[in-house]
């Protein structure tokens, strides 16, 4: 392709391509402090293309493909091209990734334990992994946590945080001008401003984390605490992977083994200051 | 040298993985995954020198390719458990064919869909039995669900609602109104059983199947894939029964078949460096169109050559329907777009 990157994201090396410079100048930018291996194959490969030759300049419209491809996927603007390739970047791992069970969760760690936080978009989990990251957690990543089947440990898979909306303005509140990405205004998700995790999460993403917290937080409401059973915990997470099916019998095991381990709970919270508060008591209680 | 290329050398034994600069892996990677091979590859390259993060990625694939491949055969299981009580013997076809009888060709190999071949008698038992256990239809509309009936090989698709699998019911391994219309009653008569008490294709006619699919039915989209179990299977057919090249020969007339079967043979040789016997080993020159189509991809996986795609999508159809009813169909299809 006319224009392509290499990225390595976790334990996952991608390679993109692109009809277009924008998109790869921007992905560069986002993931330049990132380690560079550029000797090492790519695991997947992703592509942003015009669907008719003609579109690459008029009214340029990026599909999203690349070894893994959703047929009817819309296309978005070129002027969303990250969001694109953000989204391609997460379909490929999605479809493909096999080596450990995906967690649609995001994860932060302290002192080698990891709490994971699972939900569906909307419910603050991207928001509390990217403000605790910014306080003395490491952040894991705030889209996909992986298990390793062996070990049960977590995984991280740090890419640059997709904050939204209202969090856009909180996180910017808090962090060096220079680790936000350009806004993307009016995508089909809202408001979307990409940050760049600080470089000591970069450094430590290849270092697992055992879980020792499990939560399914909920924007909005009092805040309430609900201690969760294995079996809904179980159940909750097999719709939050995306290859639970596809890894079978060591699918399972690694999940019963993380739900019987790890203390669970459903949390409610009005704001992101409760929100923190009620994950370091619930965290100090899970350690004590 | 193009990923395509080096993906096929290192199949056929041309090419010593070894040899590959690391960076070589990305086309070969993405040419793998494009044609559904990479798990297929990466048995065929177990014990091969290999950097790091492909062996790692191949171990993968090896991995992921075993549970797929019991959870296939899991599906053949669910269709004898829901045909056999009523009497609906069955065969199976394709993949969970290869995998039930453990052909080499069967490790790595990815299975879509059941496919099952049933007597043309039982075809309308089958397909309620298979309603009244969870499987439903996919087509709601009523011309694709008629066409299906009137004019193609098997029911409607069906997929089960609890396990989300696709199950397609043949009563022949050629649409109805193709040009070449194989003996079905012969195809399940002649069947043959697995020690796991499953019954396929017996040898000669798993290959007329394979070939028949390839070459005269459909686009030779992932051609690649059946070119390589047409190649794997004849290799060990022939290795295991010195008659089997005439045995096919009286197979292939049969089921009037010669064409593709021939022609799947030579193209096996010319990529994947398959020996054929004198009677198979010809020329043609209209093979290098067969070859440009099935080697159609980029670096990137992308699928090439855009007028050879569709002139062999059109040959599809042509051969599928005579003239007038393709015209009809066509029609139909492009007013309902």
């Amino acid at each position: 392709m006319r224009h392509s990157t290499r990225i390595a994201v976790g334990p996952v090396q991608f390679r993109i391509g692109s009809d277009w410079a924008a998109p790869i100048a921007a992905l560069d930018q986002l993931y330049a402090n990132y380690p560079q291996d550029d000797a090492r194959p790519a695991d997947a490969t992703v592509r942003l293309f015009a669907a008719r030759p003609w579109r690459r300049w008029l009214r340029p419209s990026v599909h999203i493909g690349g070894d893994f491809v959703v047929p009817d996927a819309l296309p978005l603007p070129l002027s969303m091209g990250l969001l694109a390739a953000e989204m391609a970047m997460n379909l490929q791992v999605a479809l493909g990734w096999r080596r450990h069970m995906l967690l649609h969760a995001s994860a932060v760690a302290k002192n080698g334990r990891a709490l994971l936080m699972s939900g569906e978009s909307g419910s603050g989990k991207s928001t509390l992994a990217a403000l605790l990251g910014e306080g003395d957690w490491r952040l894991m990543g705030d889209e996909f946590t992986l298990i390793d089947p062996a070990s049960g440990d977590a995984l991280a898979f740090p890419r640059a945080v997709s904050l939204k909306n209202e969090a856009i303005a909180e996180v910017a509140a808090r962090v060096d001008p220079a680790r936000l990405g350009p806004l993307l205004g009016g995508t089909p998700k809202g408001d979307i401003r990409h940050l760049i995790p600080r470089p000591e999460a970069i450094a430590a993403m290849h270092e697992p984390a055992r879980p020792a917290l499990l939560l399914f937080p909920r924007f909005g409401g009092q805040t309430a605490v609900e201690r969760m059973g294995e079996g809904e915990a179980f159940v909750r997470l097999t719709e939050a992977s995306t290859n639970y099916v596809a890894m079978g019998e060591a699918g399972f095991a690694a999940l019963t083994r993380l739900v019987r381990e790890t203390p669970a709970f459903g949390i409610s919270y009005a704001d992101s200051a409760a929100g923190m508060a009620l994950v370091e008591q619930l965290w100090d209680e899970a350690l004590r | 040298m193009s990923g395509v290329q080096t993906f096929v050398d290192l199949l056929a034994g041309r090419r010593d993985a070894a040899s590959l600069a690391s960076r070589d892996w990305d086309a070969v990677i993405g040419v793998a995954r494009a044609e559904a091979m990479l798990a297929t590859l990466a048995c065929h390259l177990e014990a091969a020198d290999l950097p790091p993060h492909v062996a790692s990625l191949f171990a993968d694939q090896r991995a992921a390719a075993k549970v797929a491949t019991a959870q296939a055969l899991w599906e053949a299981e669910m269709a004898r458990r829901s045909l056999d009580p009523a009497g609906v013997e069955f065969v199976l076809l394709k993949g969970t064919a290869y995998a039930a009888a453990q052909l080499p060709c069967a490790s790595g190999r990815q299975i879509g869909d059941l496919d099952i071949l049933v007597p043309w008698h039982d075809i309308g038992r089958a397909e309620n039995l298979a309603l009244l256990d969870g499987w439903e239809w996919v087509k709601q509309d009523a011309y694709d669900d008629a066409y299906y009936r009137d004019h193609m090989h098997e029911l409607p698709p069906l997929i089960h609602k609890s396990r989300d699998r696709m199950i397609d019911v043949h009563h022949t391994i050629l649409p109805r109104t193709h040009r070449v219309t194989p003996d079905a009653l012969a195809l399940v008569g002649d069947a043959v059983q697995t020690p796991d008490g499953f019954r396929i294709l017996n040898p000669a006619d798993m290959v007329c199947h394979c070939a028949a699919h390839l070459i005269a039915d459909g686009d030779l989209q992932g051609g690649l894939r059946n070119l390589w179990d047409f190649h794997c299977l004849t290799r060990d057919f022939s290795a295991a029964d010195p008659g089997f090249w005439s045995a096919l020969d009286r197979r292939v007339a049969m089921h009037g078949l010669g064409a593709a079967v021939h022609r799947s043979a030579r193209l096996a040789r010319d990529i994947y460096g398959a020996r054929l016997p004198a009677g198979w080993d010809r020329h043609d020159p209209t093979d290098i169109w067969f070859r440009r189509r099935l080697l159609a991809r980029d670096d990137w996986g992308r699928a090439t050559h855009f007028f050879l795609q569709q002139a062999f999508y059109i040959r599809s159809h042509w051969l599928r329907m005579p003239p007038v009813m393709l015209a009809r169909h066509l029609w139909t299809k492009w007013r309902k777009r």
